[in-house]
């Protein structure tokens, strides 16, 4: 690790940290929120896998001759995926904590950009910056949805959704780092573009999903997202001057 | 030794501050970013399907594109 720089170090702990932390608890909301709301999405799911014994969804071509009774999900039913509750539940910890580390990592290394943070209240700030960046300008065009919803192309939605992540991210940077209201003008149109534009939509919203099943979602979705993306700036905020002190005399106390 | 330094090995460091020359601080930064796009792209966007199949849930609560 000391080979790394005390920079990197600083920003790999501080990021692992930070998506631990807020990686674990927003893990815990998920489990009592999103996660309950899937498992009843897939009752209905089920419930129309079992009435349309060939279903017609566009993944499933490969699959056609697979036997159905079993069907949970309609693609691949041959894959491996995780037993139902501690594996199912579990994965859902490990990979939220993981997204934490993921998404803790892209705001740390942003905000060394700007000389990195020196308190929880201005990681939060930044933890806005990326609960916009990543959870509200995606989510404008395309909103969390359960399984057996509709939804277009996926690699034309990832695209669509990683464009209007970094359009977003340069955007605000702009709007509140430009140096005059023209970059702060040109910071809206980036965000407003890839909206204007619009998202993948599917040829058909057709549905076995209650529509109040899938606005609880939404709610549950977005909220966790805000307490997630508040603990992961929080969180790195107050630990960046710790363990940027630490670090930086690190390699002095192994030279003594 | 904590003079500053163009060696990127070397950064200086002082008053408990992480220093660092501006080519060193950049290449962290990157590293540290393609670390988190490498991590996320895993988690949210692989198309392996076990990688998907374990990921599901997560993928779904973060409203990541999926199916």
């Amino acid at each position: 690790m000391n080979g790394l720089g005390p920079l990197l170090r600083t920003i790999l702990f501080v990021a692992a940290l930070s998506g631990i932390g807020a990686g674990a608890v927003t893990a815990a909301i998920h489990l009592n929120s999103t996660a309950q709301l899937i498992l009843k999405a897939e009752v209905y799911e089920e419930a129309e896998a079992a009435a349309a014994p060939a279903p017609a969804t566009e993944q499933a071509t490969p699959a056609a001759e697979a036997p159905h009774d079993h069907a949970v999900h309609a693609h691949d039913e041959e894959e491996w995926e995780p037993a139902a509750g501690f594996q199912r539940n579990g994965l859902t910890v490990l990979f939220t904590i993981l997204t934490g580390f993921g998404f803790a990592l892209l705001l740390v290394a942003a905000s060394e950009l700007k000389g990195g943070l020196t308190s929880w209240r201005e990681g939060i700030l930044w933890g806005f910056a990326g609960f916009a960046v990543f959870t509200l300008a995606p989510g404008l065009g395309l909103p969390p949805e359960l399984p057996a919803m509709p939804a277009a192309d996926l690699m034309e939605r990832q695209i669509w959704w990683t464009a209007t992540a970094a359009a977003t991210a340069i955007g605000l940077a702009l709007m509140i780092y430009g140096r005059s209201p023209l970059f702060a003008a040109l910071g809206v149109l980036l965000i407003a573009a890839p909206q204007v534009i619009g998202a993948p939509q599917p040829p058909s919203y057709e549905t076995p999903i209650p529509e109040s099943l899938h606005h609880s979602f939404v709610v549950a979705s977005i909220l966790a997202s805000f307490v997630f993306w508040v603990l992961i700036g929080g969180f790195a905020g107050w630990l960046r001057p710790r363990i940027g002190a630490q670090q930086a005399l690190a390699p002095v106390a192994q030279a003594a | 030794m904590n003079t500053a330094s163009p060696n990127l090995s070397a950064p200086s460091h002082s008053a408990g501050v992480v220093h660092a020359t501006p080519a060193a601080r950049a290449l962290a930064v990157s590293i540290a970013a393609l670390l988190g796009v490498f991590v996320i792209g895993g988690v949210g966007f692989s198309h392996i399907s076990a990688m998907h199949n374990a990921s599901h849930d997560v993928r779904h609560a973060n409203a990541f594109p999926c199916h």
